[in-house]
């Protein structure tokens, strides 16, 4: 497990794994992201199983809900905890989601499948597929801390429902979503850099 | 919309109501859920739900069936019909019985999100609507006057602009025009609206009861007057005081007011003592003032007084546009009376209402609106509630026999003759003889 910022206790920082076999540079990414973006510290858990157990066979993909139920299960002594995975995320309701959190819950997933331009007949690149990855993930992150969707198409927290919603918002929160986001770390006794991303 | 939608999620799978759940969360909705039929009409009937997301294949009562309870329930619900085995067939059913649209489970994430948008956009509509429609509701009515021809606009203008000045208003026109509630407009917009609005009926009181009270008397100042009483200028000290039919009063009285008006002090009956008093005056008649000053029963000096500012209430016959929404404001004014549910007025009374001439104006309308209801008992007002003849008078039933509409026809063209028999013969095509028969077979006399 590596560690950022001994002095904080864990539970005050966010822990990454990833659930199956995903390229180091992807939860490097997601760290550095998660770091400079909001000011969290993280940790890197071990590696975890991919989640077969969620595994619909009728529809070719993994039940996100149950993954969630999974995680949250887990001890992780952590602010909140975010899983990454490469599998195909679905919830019974919809056909697939990029990523799912419960609104002020435990844990959070998000999945690099839908997310790598290749899904959409396009040629690999990867600057675009960390960048996909790092919205999507503070994303996640946002809806674990209990904020809800953003208006503002640009901001973070504006709903994805497809890629193209996911490029063309930018990798930091609206200033009032920042300010939420800052008193909800606040409420849990963490205090980040007030300074406002650059919006 | 300010505040995030109430959605309700009805399906009997767990798996479907919790996924939606958190996604519908995601976007700051307040979310319900539901697992049956039932239970989304229990919980309609306790919450005002706005959206409701209604699985059609359910155990027990289905999406169809609680649909249409959903819908009596709540009318201004939206409801989303979801379904896994989709046919044209189910969809264009719900469709009918009123569901907004349908998906087909799973859905796309970009379905859902354009379909609840749409139906917030649908629903912002509707209320701009509404409110659209108050405006203009509004628009046509200025406190308890309804108009909207352009002269009563031009009135509610006049009002606007006169309310806040302290000025007095003389407003003239027929009886029944509605003077006395124009003069409450006023009194309504000024900033005196939270002081007293004293109305005075100057002509239906005779002139030494209305000195008592308008100017109130002291004890013993004449025989009767057992205590002291305050008149209605007192009464009405930083409000308004409306004097109705000030043509009628007479000249002793209107030397008072002229007093009042020059100094703002007056004394009681039977006393000295000075009391000011600050009153605004706003004043009707249905009597023509500049008249009466030529034939020297109106003093030209208090004419100009209370002339300051003239409103004319414009009688109905002149304003017939307005008289379609003044005997639907009529109607649901004296349903609610009565204690009947509203109806509407047949398009055939309501063109009886429009081409009468309206003598007595809108107090008359009222009347035979009242009249019709009382005795009416369909669902509308018809033609046959209302007591038109062709004389175009108010309270007479038309004869259903000819001798009877003859006698009615030569009674009105030898009145209007001036009983000039030869005039009236030639007018009726018969000659003079004949009519005699007929004056005598009818029975008509001189009246």
């Amino acid at each position: 497990m590596k560690s950022k910022g001994d002095s904080l206790t864990l539970s005050k920082s966010i822990t990454i794994c990833c659930l199956g076999p995903l390229d180091r540079m992807i939860i490097e990414h997601v760290a550095g992201h998660i770091s400079n973006r909001c000011g969290l510290h993280y940790k890197i858990s071990s590696r975890m199983d991919p989640p077969e157990y969620a595994f619909d066979e009728k529809r070719g993909q993994y039940n996100s809900k149950l993954i969630l139920k999974r995680l949250t299960e887990l001890p992780h002594n952590s602010l909140k905890s975010l899983a990454i995975t490469q599998v195909d995320l679905f919830v019974p309701i919809l056909k697939y989601v990029f990523g799912l959190a419960q609104v002020g819950g435990e844990c959070a997933i998000i999945s690099t499948y839908r997310l790598r331009p290749q899904f959409y007949g396009h040629e690999p690149n990867q600057d675009l597929l960390m960048d996909r990855i790092g919205k999507t993930a503070l994303h996640e992150l946002g809806h674990s801390l209990g904020l809800t969707h953003c208006r503002d198409r640009r901001c973070v927290m504006h709903s994805s429902t497809n890629v193209g919603d996911t490029d063309f918002k930018r990798s930091d929160f609206c200033p009032t979503c920042f300010e939420l986001f800052r008193w909800q770390l606040e409420n849990c006794g963490i205090r980040i850099k007030p300074s406002m991303p650059k919006f | 919309m300010s505040k995030m939608p109430h959605i309700l999620v009805v399906d009997d799978e767990e798996a479907m109501r919790e996924s939606l759940n958190d996604w519908l969360k995601e976007d700051g909705y307040e979310v319900g859920l539901a697992a049956s039929g039932q239970e989304a009409i229990d919980m309609v009937r306790q919450e005002p739900w706005e959206i409701i997301l209604l699985d059609l294949k359910m155990p027990g009562m289905d999406g169809l069936e609680t649909l249409k309870h959903l819908k009596k329930a709540r009318p201004d619900a939206e409801i989303l019909m979801m379904t896994a085995y989709a046919t044209v067939d189910t969809a264009v059913q719900a469709m009918k019985e009123g569901a907004f649209d349908y998906l087909v489970k799973p859905f796309d994430p970009d379905e859902i999100e354009i379909l609840i948008k749409k139906i917030l956009k649908h629903k912002e509509l509707i209320l701009e609507n509404i409110l659209l429609r108050k405006k203009l509701e509004e628009r046509d009515q200025f406190d308890e006057i309804i108009g909207r021809s352009d002269a009563m606009q031009q009135i509610f203008e006049l009002i606007k602009r006169v309310a806040p000045t302290d000025s007095t208003v003389l407003i003239t026109g027929e009886s029944g025009t509605g003077k006395e509630l124009i003069a409450q407009a006023i009194h309504g917009n000024s900033q005196r609206c939270y002081m007293p609005f004293i109305a005075v009926s100057c002509g239906a009181l005779p002139e030494s009861l209305l000195e008592s009270e308008l100017f109130g008397y002291e004890k013993g100042a004449f025989t009767g007057a057992e205590h002291t009483k305050r008149g209605r200028f007192e009464m009405a000290h930083g409000g308004t005081l409306f004097l109705d039919e000030i043509g009628d009063i007479s000249l002793k009285t209107q030397v008072d007011l002229l007093r009042v008006l020059q100094q703002k002090e007056f004394s009681r009956l039977g006393s000295e003592e000075s009391i000011e008093v600050d009153v605004r005056i706003l004043a009707a008649t249905n009597r023509d003032l500049e008249k009466a000053i030529i034939e020297n029963r109106f003093r030209k000096d208090l004419f100009y007084r209370l002339n300051v500012i003239s409103i004319h209430a414009p009688p109905l016959r002149e304003r017939k546009e307005d008289i379609p929404l003044l005997a639907k404001a009529s109607v649901r004014k004296c349903c609610l009376e009565l204690n009947k549910d509203e109806v509407n007025i047949a398009s055939s009374a309501m063109k009886l209402l429009v081409d009468y001439d309206w003598p007595g104006n809108v107090r008359e309308l009222e009347n035979v609106i009242e009249r019709a209801l009382v005795i009416g008992r369909g669902e509308e007002v018809v033609a046959e509630d209302l007591p038109f003849n062709q004389r175009g008078a108010v309270g007479e039933q038309l004869p259903k026999s000819l001798k009877g509409m003859e006698k009615i026809h030569i009674e009105r063209v030898i009145e209007e003759a001036d009983w000039n028999v030869s005039r009236a013969a030639r007018e009726l095509g018969i000659d003079r003889q004949t009519l005699y028969n007929k004056i005598e077979k009818y029975e008509i006399k001189r009246g």
